[in-house]
């Protein structure tokens, strides 16, 4: 690998770290400022509930990205962009628990139980969960690639809950959500996609293989 | 018949909001000292009538909307949902400059003597407008407490001589997407419809509001008449309306039409009754920071749970 493509991966990686610091440093900027508005608090949940979302969007779309554009060091973004996820969504629940609730834990669990779409937001948190404790390269090296792999498929639950959870929360205007969920089933539907060509690539070169194989028979049984 | 010309005596439009506010305080205190003193009678022409109601309210409520604080002026008029601007709570302050409201007329239609088309300035001149203040609480948990400038509907409805078939009356808003540029996408099925039953819209709590904190209404707030039903969710407060029809049949409103299972007709504010998706026991007060419970009828249980009497509230949500 050339200095300059180094160099180039490198400020990418760092660029993204900084970038995704962002959206809290407004956040905070505003906090300070009064910048967030009539109901600071209902403010702060929405902020942080939508980039948790548009992080998994992001850390999902890096495969893609790389499968489209053949730079594979993207995927070095992947683990990055998933911690920054968890991250928000975390911070989205730490909001909801202290500042909207106020530890109120009866009202808390009453939401997790009897309102869906609190329901499904938590899920998708605790899914969460285990994939940013195992994102080390430490646990892939413990469970093995092919099983950390199957552990981690579970992204894409909690990002299908995630939009979910926005959905059901939407009184009339479903346009935001929506986008979240076109996203999502365009992603998903690319690895579907994908994974058939793979298939059929495979199948093929499998059948070519095995005409290869007659074609290297002593016996000349076909013209080219 | 005595015509006052209401908004011709915007005393707080001269008065900044800390005095405004500070000099009611005063006038409280004046007329809590004056009862005692027999100046009652004197102190009380200065102090508006929504006073003696909310008053008639302290007994159920513990406290009335008047000694509550009052939300500043600016959140309320730039925090709301007013979805003919769009759906942020911030929209309808941004964009309902392209609003006009003159000239505008209301169609007065169906079950009574007294149909037509009234002209805003005439109702205006014809109903004096007195300060109501009101704990608004919307149905997504958020609520304020709102100093309106109104009158009853029943003053206007009494004028119009609704029939004996007229059981409800349905309020409609302006559609017009070159003003309202929220209509131009289909959030909700436009026009928006709201409705009450007959007493309910004859019930003195009940107002036709044309201003706020002393001043002519602004546009993101309903201008130029609007509806003010406190012990109702604020979507019932239909805002812009241009047209009244006296029904003999229960309306279908807007939201009852967008969400049959979320949105009943009468929408009274019931900390027992939970949205299907979200609970109504609590609300934040726009400016406190911890929650606080929601109370029946929005605290004016004392003056209108009577029209509910014996009906199922879990039913007729």
């Amino acid at each position: 690998m050339t200095e300059r493509r180094k160099l180039l991966e490198r400020t990418l990686r760092v660029g993204v770290f900084l970038g995704a610091l962002v959206p809290l440093a407004r956040i905070l900027v505003h906090a300070l400022t009064g910048g967030l508005g009539t109901n600071p608090i209902e403010e702060l949940l929405h902020r942080t509930g939508w980039w948790a979302l548009a992080f998994l969007m992001l850390t999902l779309s890096v495969t893609p990205a790389r499968q489209l554009t053949g730079w594979g060091a993207l995927i070095k973004l992947r683990r990055m962009l998933g911690l920054y996820a968890f991250f928000y969504a975390s911070l989205h629940f730490g909001i909801y628990l202290g500042l909207d609730q106020f530890f109120a834990v009866e009202y808390i669990l009453a939401d997790i139980t009897d309102r869906p779409y609190i329901t499904v937001g938590f899920a998708a948190l605790l899914i969460l969960i285990p994939l940013a404790v195992t994102s080390t390269k430490g646990w892939i090296k413990r469970l093995g690639g092919k099983r950390w792999n199957r552990l981690h498929k579970l992204v894409y639950l909690a990002a299908a809950l995630g939009v979910l959870h926005f959905l059901w929360l939407v009184k009339a205007d479903m346009r935001e959500p929506a986008i979240f969920g076109w996203i999502l089933v365009t992603l998903l539907s690319y690895r579907l996609l994908a994974e058939r060509l793979r298939q059929r690539k495979l199948r093929r070169a499998k059948r070519q293989g095995a005409t290869a194989a007659l074609d290297a028979d002593p016996v000349p049984a076909r013209t080219r | 018949m005595l015509i006052r010309r209401p908004l011709d005596i915007r005393e707080s439009e001269v008065t900044e909001e800390r005095l405004y506010l500070n000099r009611r305080q005063f006038i409280q205190r004046a007329a809590t000292l004056g009862a005692g003193l027999g100046l009652a009678a004197a102190a009380s022409p200065l102090i508006s009538c929504g006073t003696d109601l909310d008053a008639a309210g302290d007994a159920s409520a513990g406290r009335s909307a008047q000694q509550e604080k009052l939300t500043p002026y600016e959140d309320v008029t730039t925090y709301n949902n007013f979805y003919e601007f769009g759906t942020g709570k911030g929209d309808p302050a941004k964009h309902a400059h392209t609003l006009v409201t003159r000239p505008w007329t209301i169609s007065v239609e169906g079950e009574c003597n007294k149909p037509g088309v009234y002209d805003i300035d005439d109702i205006l001149k014809r109903y004096p407008a007195e300060e109501r203040i009101y704990r608004l609480r919307c149905v997504e948990t958020w609520s304020m407490v709102i100093p309106w400038l109104g009158f009853p509907l029943a003053d206007f409805i009494t004028d119009l001589e609704p029939t004996s078939h007229a059981k409800f009356v349905e309020f409609t808003t302006l559609y017009d997407p070159g003003q309202m540029p929220g209509q131009r996408r289909p959030v909700l099925d436009w026009p928006y419809v709201e409705g009450l039953r007959m007493d309910e819209a004859m019930h003195p709590l009940t107002v036709l509001a044309v201003g706020l904190y002393g001043k002519t209404l602004p546009n993101q707030n309903g201008a130029p008449l609007r509806l003010v039903v406190p012990w109702k969710y604020g979507f019932k407060s239909i805002k812009s309306i241009v047209s009244m029809r006296f029904v003999r049949e229960q309306p279908i409103s807007t939201w009852m039409r967008a969400a049959p299972r979320e949105y009943g007709f009468y929408s009274n504010v019931n900390p027992e009754v939970d949205h299907p998706r979200w609970s109504q026991k609590r609300e934040r007060r726009i400016g406190e920071l911890r929650r606080r419970p929601t109370q029946l009828f929005n605290g004016y249980a004392e003056q209108v749970a009577h029209l509910y009497a014996g009906m199922d509230l879990r039913r007729y949500f």
